[in-house]
């Protein structure tokens, strides 16, 4: 016991335990705010859809005051779990994940009494609205991996979402809407990749006017072409969703994940793809070796620059493609400023996720739930301010990056370029 | 010397002016129609362009059209990129100041926003004396702002969190903030439901410069005033030299025993307080009723005109005066030739794109002695 304690904690070790104080925290907000607090129990209705037809449908319905406290004391037996494994010097992944989700069941108990909740279509909001997200995210994972900052991830997406909506209306054909939008996004990378890598101008900054430059661009011909002339410039449809046979009539998940359009299967290929390549080929070793360490990279006949040209191109098309879901997948047609800073919260996303592919997807998920909650909740009514509720994942990435759930560390190299044989500057 | 500075950016406007020229012509469905014939298709591209060149100029300058009954009336676009200015001055500064001390300020857009909410709850809720009342008011812009700026020199002081990302998350949870608030009886008119304060009391507005018909005002003094501030603070003080020396180099700060953290917070504070300036100018100077939409593009345009600037004090008020005329102009344009303000973004984002890549432009124009001068540039996640 003694030599336990006499012996100093390891980094990882020291942002568990903070993981772990701040959840026993959370958690004993949830019991007393959510649970003990109120007086009277309402009845919350959830209803989950059990096939793809959404005729098949079962309605649950909990006393929200019981659900909460049962939600909380799970949250409370998540962290007992937590601190077990701590004990045990395992990682405490699997327990945080569970404190997670009860702490969430918890409050939607509390925030939803008295109200019905469309459980299924919660959670199927959730992940329409996580698609830009990840797309995003991958975008950043690509590009900064290998050591160029992508701040022009709204910019990309942004082209993405233009060229799609306009190629699909002129040529009246979704699937070359869908095709062209990697390219627009590569374009905008591509500027950055000239301007950031071969002149080694300062990342941030050009990323930050590429976006400004897409947003001018795209508003200026959304305003002269695609409103004057509506018919023939900016009516490109949506896909239809496709049913993956078998898998979409699993209960629940079926119509959640295995109903979607062409852009989300693409979607889990792109995520599986990197996060496999990312550590599992030469390619993803490459590309971590550059943004960690481009001088011994080199010094092993690496071109670090030719890495990081292809990953920042690569990174584009992924962001371009994502951009094709707010014409080709979700409205229909091109609108001003559409992506509506998801650039922005997907950057915050890759951080969430510490750049690890997984970690951004799972970031990505929380935000996008969070968003639709907060839409959910702001047609019912509840006790908090929905500007407040859209606060939350801007506020949840400031706390993540304080270092108060662990310090975030961003790839070694990233943003800083490099010059052949003179290292770093 | 002094000439061979001004040639990149002259160039570099140049080249954005004509660039943006071409999209303005070649997106014009009557330039398109003429695709059979090249050579009258290129006259009417230039011609189209032309006009709405002539209308940004108009709309900036001077319009000989307002100046036929009295000269001086002709002077009233003038006035208006004066106001338009103003603002981008302040918020320039804030992110020019940043920049020195080694910091990226995005959150010029939040800080403004504080600045404004400061200025518009102390300008409709208190009754105060004529000159005390401005100056109440802009005590209070200064102080939210100086804080929403401070905090984020803080917490990469204490914890290391990358301003970049915190002041992005913070623009957001300012305009959240400010669409709450809004809603809220305090903000709200009475027997109104819209996102729409009350107007500031006319004690606490910023008196006119050149009588009432034109809109320039005491902002405009305001912001030069914190121009000339921001020069002495960086060339003249001491203070300024631990910015530039923590910008220049954090680590031999250190070892100089500069306070990295101090110089962080404190510079923060001052760029808070700057952008806030800003909101409290607009507010108090030109829209005494905020809106949800009070903070505008400040925070983008605070960036360009910073970086447009080289990150000087004087750079800074040329530049906010470039676009504070393309701001104002653009309205003209856009109501006299359908040529969309929204060009006014590109042509801003271009001018910085070529100016931060002298490479390009030395190229361009085959130029060899052109001073490139120091490029700004921000530091990596890690730094």
């Amino acid at each position: 016991m003694s030599t336990q304690e006499v012996r100093a904690l390891s980094a990882p070790e020291r942002r568990r335990k903070r993981g772990i104080i701040t959840m026993a925290g959370l958690g004993a907000f949830a019991l007393a705010i959510f649970g003990i607090l109120p007086k009277n129990g309402e009845p919350v209705t959830y209803n989950f859809v059990l096939g793809n037809e959404w005729v098949l449908a079962k309605e649950i319905i909990v006393n929200s005051k019981n659900g909460s406290l049962f939600f909380a004391v799970i949250a409370l037996l998540s962290v007992l779990l937590a601190t077990l494994q701590f004990r045990a010097r395992k990682t405490i992944r699997a327990a945080s994940g569970i404190f997670g989700a009860a702490f969430l069941m918890s409050f939607l108990c509390w925030a939803a009494a008295g109200k019905f909740v469309p459980f299924t279509g919660l959670l199927q909001g959730a992940l329409f609205l996580s698609v830009p997200l990840i797309f995003g995210a991958m975008a950043g994972v690509l590009s900064e991996r290998s050591g160029v900052i992508n701040i022009a991830i709204e910019g990309q997406l942004l082209a993405g979402a233009f060229m799609s909506g306009v190629i699909a209306s002129l040529t009246q054909n979704k699937i070359a809407g869908l095709l062209i939008a990697p390219f627009a996004g590569m374009a905008i990378s591509w500027l950055l990749a000239i301007f950031a890598i071969k002149y080694g101008i300062d990342q941030v900054v050009l990323g930050f006017v590429l976006n400004v430059l897409v947003i001018g661009l795209t508003n200026f011909l959304y305003k002269k072409l695609l409103i004057p002339y509506q018919s023939t410039w900016n009516s490109g449809g949506t896909f239809a969703p496709i049913e993956i046979p078998l898998l979409s009539k699993i209960p629940v998940i079926g119509p959640i994940f295995f109903s979607q359009s062409i852009i989300v299967y693409l979607m889990y290929a792109v995520v599986i793809i990197i996060h496999i390549a990312l550590f599992k080929s030469k390619w993803g070793l490459r590309t971590r070796s550059v943004g960690e360490h481009p001088t011994a990279a080199e010094s092993v006949g690496i071109d670090v620059n030719k890495i990081r040209f292809r990953n920042v191109l690569l990174a584009g098309a992924v962001a371009g493609l994502g951009g094709a879901f707010f014409t080709l997948g979700a409205v229909g047609s091109f609108s001003k400023e559409m992506t509506a800073g998801k650039g922005f919260i997907a950057l915050a996303a890759l951080i969430f996720g510490r750049w690890s592919p997984l970690g951004a997807v799972a970031a990505a998920l929380i935000f996008g739930f969070a968003d639709n909650l907060q839409g959910l909740l702001t047609i019912t009514g509840t006790p908090i301010p929905s500007e407040f509720m859209l606060m939350a994942p801007y506020i949840a990435t400031i706390i993540a990056v304080s270092g108060f759930v662990g310090k975030v560390r961003a790839p070694a190299a990233d943003g800083v370029a490099y010059k052949r044989g003179g290292g770093s500057h | 010397m002094k000439l061979k500075k001004v040639i990149l950016p002259a160039l570099s406007f140049a080249m954005a002016l004509f660039v943006s020229g071409l999209l303005v012509a070649f997106s014009d469905s009557k330039v398109l129609a003429l695709k059979n014939q090249p050579l009258s298709m290129i006259g009417k591209g230039f011609a189209t362009a032309g006009s709405a060149y002539w209308a940004l100029f108009r709309g900036s300058i001077f319009d000989p059209q307002l100046a036929e009954g009295h000269f001086f009336q002709g002077f009233y676009p003038l006035s208006e990129t004066l106001v338009a200015a103003s603002p981008l001055i302040l918020t320039g500064l804030s992110v020019a100041l940043a920049f020195r001390a080694g910091l990226f300020n995005i959150g010029a857009q939040g800080q403004f926003i504080a600045g404004a909410i400061g200025a518009s709850w102390v300008g409709f809720t208190f009754d105060l004396p004529v000159v005390i009342h401005a100056l109440a008011a802009i005590a209070a812009a200064l102080l939210f702002s100086g804080i929403y700026g401070g905090f984020v020199g803080l917490l990469k002081a204490r914890t290391g969190a990358h301003e970049v990302i915190v002041t992005i998350m913070l623009n957001y949870v300012a305009g959240y903030f400010l669409l709450w608030l809004l809603s809220t009886t305090a903000f709200l008119r009475p027997g109104r439901q819209d996102p729409l304060a009350p107007e500031v009391k006319t004690t606490a507005r910023l008196p006119h410069l050149f009588g009432s018909e034109l809109r320039a005002n005491l902002g405009f003094i305001v912001a030069l005033t914190a121009a000339a501030v921001v020069w002495w603070l960086l060339n003249r003080s001491t203070w300024g030299f631990r910015f530039r020396a923590v910008g220049a180099n954090a680590a031999a700060s250190r070892t100089a025993g500069i306070s990295v953290s101090r110089v962080t917070t404190s510079v923060m504070f001052i760029a808070g307080a700057l952008a806030g300036l800003g909101g409290a100018v607009q507010i108090l100077g030109s829209e005494p009723a905020m809106t949800a939409g009070v903070g505008g593009s400040f925070g983008f345009d605070a960036i360009t005109v910073a970086l447009l600037g080289r990150a000087t004090p004087l750079g800074t008020v040329l530049a906010a005066l470039l676009f504070g005329a393309l701001r104002a102009g653009g309205l003209t344009m856009q109501a006299s030739t359908e040529t969309p303000l929204d060009l006014v973004l590109v042509i801003q984002a271009l001018v910085v794109l070529f100016i931060a890549a002298p490479a390009l432009i030395k190229s361009l124009f085959r130029l060899k002695s052109v001073e490139v001068g120091e490029t700004v540039a921000s530091k990596g996640w890690n730094g």
